[in-house]
């Protein structure tokens, strides 16, 4: 190894290869037996729990943890996956503390909740990891559903329609199914190609085609679709970002987030991925927190995190605050870019602190930056779509777009927020409404 | 620090807390042990006749039944008395009794109901100095079988029988070990007294079965395929005992007879409960094997606080709940009560009104925003709520006021006194009146 974390520019290598696997370890080792009975313990079973409430998808929780309990966790795995197909990465990559675990009456009585994502994983790893597909389809409908996007909200939507019976068929713009689930998220939540495992399980109940390489304005059209199939759901995501707009972005050295959160996720050789010595991240989301807290984890020497509001203003919950800050990320708030310098790549990021209300306080400071990863926010892209709401696209019930028989779910769509969560409760309540207009 | 020094019919122990004849008792290894952990007795585990010792099975002898987090609340048994030489047994109950003289030593024996066996053991047994001696007529499995143990026990005038002869053929205080396997257990312990007991000790362990192999079908501990019933102690059988001991402490018949209360004392608090309603002692088993012998420090801790707090001797204490304990017919009917929720402690779980709404009175109110409140024209002040509630004090009961009125009956709540046995529904209290 030539290089460490002092290594001048954006370079390879940083760390050790076995201190990077340890780096990029499951973040939340799964539960063992005992932990989970444990765990599963101390749910009280609450009456019309708070918890399910605050799901987006409504998942059954405290009859799940009791099926745990009771030492049935296939049958708990099954009263998940009847509300959430996607139930094992949601029990990786949803933010419980800001969700059920937040409702958890045990937060309000000794501000520790029932670890509920840990069980849900706990719960769906058994029955995922015995292979079995626990649905199978209705007689078929003859019915056929062009789903677009392949990420969360689609892959809940086909599942939902090829169990009532209909032929689907997925198109993506990548090579590989998944979304966000494969390439948008901190490569410690879901390890072992959990993403990829995820999709080949729910593709299990048959019926359902996946075409990649395919997108709208790629080989396909929204009006060939919407004559072609019966119904069309589109789950396209959000596949612009959005742009700092300041001189000198173009320089060298600064970067999209996501891509580099995409490279880091289908990289096979950590070691072999380049990252700078002095990382700027500017954002206050999730993609923000986890550039920064991949960039550290890579080996860069300086990390830090910039937003232009106040913490309790990022989009990241405190959970993820202060898991950026545990590896070393510096959270700078109330900092605003107003310009990147260098001479060909970026050397220098200059900032200014503004008030809440983002009025300049005349204050400002420089950080020295070897790569910049941009990281506020992500358009919707596309042309002819059905009429936005704002910059997405307008829905009404569970996803009824202005355009008959199109449907819309996930980030792509308005209204919910931008989690694989909501994205599955969108597909599948979507696929519901569907299933509904077409045997209706 | 309130003095715990225990005299029970005459047998001293620096505390009144003994480790019943048990797994526990079985070896002086064990018994010096429970004596530096600072038991205040032992009553050691149960010697049979003399001659090839018993045997116990090689397979499982326990079976458990857990509450959350595994916490073991009851435990089934299948062991029997001492499966060791009686010589080599009262070698060391000599050698231990030597070697702490202050503590406590009784010993329990189980031979058959023949005068000569008694009178065979009785005089060995006291030769090594032990303070006691203690019947067990109430294991319920493998000597019952024999004509042994509760087999005993059921049988008034085998209690009466043999306890006359243990009087006759023994100087020291005996304890008649009594079987909760009866119906009631008044006509045992009062065939003890007539017998010449200086007290009962009880209850020796339930009949029972814990739990059933789903894979096999036997019940468990299940030796080769089978399982057999086993005796049941711990703390869930403490409620059985506590009525059974208070039973004896209140009934004329048996009242002043000494007790020495046994069945799922785990803490001082089960302790003092036991005493409170007429034991003199305790003996505790279950707690010991669950989480060793230390955990006599906190009884003797707890008990001497609370008397302290309370201001009592322990002799204050035994008994003092006994008058308390009456008849329903004697409850006062005019004592009215309202569960009342305390918002600020209530962590909104609903658990009060899933209980109140599915199984009870419909006098809990939900709203959306969860907040939970007693209905009182609904509320029968049954507590149900009180009890499922996860949080200590959240739900407390409030007690009306003479002349408030009871929303549920529209009626004032009088001052007076009013039972069942005085009350117009009551057909014998009318026909009293008449």
């Amino acid at each position: 190894m030539t290089n460490t974390p002092l290594s001048a520019g954006i370079v390879a290598g940083r760390l050790a290869p076995a201190e990077l696997q340890q780096n990029f370890a499951d973040l939340h080792p799964p539960l063992d037996d005992h932990e989970a009975l444990v765990a599963a313990d101390r749910c009280y079973f609450c009456h019309d729990a708070p918890c399910i409430t605050a799901c987006p998808t409504d998942i059954d929780i405290p009859l799940f943890i009791r099926q745990i309990a009771t030492g049935t966790p296939e049958a708990a795995a099954k009263t998940i996956f009847d509300q959430n197909i996607l139930g094992g990465m949601c029990a990786r990559v949803c933010p419980t503390e800001t969700l059920c675990e937040e409702a958890c009456v045990r937060e309000i009585a000794e501000g520790k909740p029932v670890e509920i994502g840990q069980l849900q994983r706990y719960a769906t790893d058994r029955l995922m990891t015995r292979g079995e597909h626990p649905f199978s389809r209705a007689n078929p409908t003859g019915k056929r559903v062009a789903v677009v996007g392949a990420g969360p909200a689609g892959l809940a939507c086909a599942h939902r329609l090829a169990m009532k019976g209909h032929d689907v068929v997925i198109f993506d713009a990548r090579a590989k199914p998944g979304g966000l689930n494969e390439f948008g998220i901190a490569a410690y939540k879901s390890v072992d190609g959990f993403a990829e495992q995820e999709v080949d399980w729910l593709l299990k109940i048959g019926g359902i085609t996946v075409e990649t390489g395919k997108a709208l304005g790629n080989g396909l059209t929204l009006e060939g679709l919407s004559g072609e199939y019966d119904a069309v759901f589109l789950g396209i995501g959000l596949g612009g970002v959005n742009a700092l707009g300041l001189e000198g972005e173009d320089r060298d050295g600064v970067e999209d987030a996501v891509s580099f959160i995409a490279d880091l996720r289908q990289a096979s050789d950590l070691a072999a991925l380049p990252v700078g010595r002095d990382v700027v991240v500017i954002g206050g989301g999730m993609t923000a927190v986890d550039a920064a807290v991949q960039s550290k984890l890579l080996g860069a020497l300086n990390v830090s995190l910039v937003y232009r509001r106040g913490r309790d203003r990022m989009n990241a919950s405190a959970y993820e605050q202060d898991l950026a800050a545990s590896k070393g990320v510096r959270i700078i708030t109330n900092a605003r870019p107003v310009a990147v310098h260098g001479n060909g790549a970026v050397r220098e990021v200059e900032f200014e602190y503004v008030t809440d209300d983002q009025k300049p306080t005349g204050e400002g400071f420089r950080l020295p930056a070897d790569q910049l990863f941009k990281a506020i926010g992500q358009t919707l892209e596309g042309e002819a779509l059905p009429e936005l709401e704002g910059r997405k696209i307008r829905v009404t019930g569970a996803g009824r777009t202005s355009l008959p028989n199109v449907w819309a779910g996930g980030d792509c769509a308005a209204g919910g927020d931008d989690l694989t969560v909501t994205a599955v409760a969108e597909g599948r309540d979507a696929a519901e409404d569907i299933h509904a207009g077409l045997m209706g | 620090m309130a003095n715990l020094a225990s005299d029970f019919v005459g047998i001293k122990s620096p505390n009144p807390f003994w480790l019943a004849s048990a797994p526990p008792t079985d070896k002086e290894y064990n018994v010096r042990r429970a004596f530096e952990a600072g038991w205040g007795g032992v009553v050691w585990k149960t010697l049979g006749a003399e001659g090839p010792p018993i045997v116990n099975v090689n397979g499982p002898r326990y079976g458990a039944i857990y509450g959350a987090d595994r916490r073991l609340l009851g435990l089934n048994n299948i062991e029997l008395i001492t499966d060791r030489e009686l010589q080599q047994n009262l070698k060391e109950i000599k050698a231990v009794k030597r070697d702490y003289p202050d503590r406590a030593v009784v010993v329990s024996i189980m031979v058959p109901c023949e005068e000569e066996a008694w009178k065979a053991i009785l005089p060995a047994v006291e030769e090594t100095g032990a303070d006691g001696v203690e019947l067990n007529f109430g294991c319920p499995h493998g000597m019952a079988e024999r004509g042994m143990g509760s087999a005993v026990g059921q049988v008034p005038e085998y209690i009466e029988m043999v306890t006359r002869w243990v009087k006759q053929y023994s100087r020291l205080p005996c304890i008649v070990k009594l079987t909760p396997n009866v119906t009631s257990i008044l006509p045992p312990a009062m065939a003890a007294a007539r017998g010449g007991a200086d007290a009962v000790s009880l209850i020796n362990t339930v009949k029972s079965i814990t739990n059933v192999d789903l894979d096999h079908f036997s019940p468990f501990p299940m030796i080769d395929g089978k399982g057999s019933h086993g005796g049941y102690c711990g703390p869930a059988v403490k409620p059985i005992a506590l009525n059974m001991v208070a039973e004896i402490a209140r009934q004329e018949e048996t009242r002043g007879l000494p007790i020495s209360g046994i069945g799922g004392v785990t803490t001082w608090r089960d302790a003092a409960e036991f005493m409170a309603l007429g034991a003199g002692n305790v003996q505790v088993c279950t707690a010991a094997m669950t989480y060793g012998f230390k955990i006599v420090q906190e009884m003797i801790s707890g008990l001497s606080q609370y008397l302290d707090e309370k201001d009592m001797e322990m002799s204050d204490l035994i008994g003092r709940a006994v008058p308390n304990f009456v008849e329903w017919q004697h409850l006062n009917l005019n004592h009215v009560t309202k569960a009342v929720i305390d918002q600020d402690a209530c962590i909104q779980c609903g658990r009060c009104y899933a209980a109140c709404e599915d199984t009870s009175h419909q006098a809990i109110a939900m709203s959306d925003d969860r907040v939970f409140t007693v209905k009182e024209e609904e509320c029968v002040a049954c507590n149900l709520c009180v009890d499922v509630c996860p949080v200590e004090d959240c739900i407390t009961m409030r007690t009306l006021e003479a002349g408030e009125m009871d929303l549920r009956t529209g009626l004032r709540v009088s001052a007076e006194h009013g039972d069942w046995t005085t009350h117009p529904n009551n057909p014998a209290a009318r026909q009293a009146a008449e």
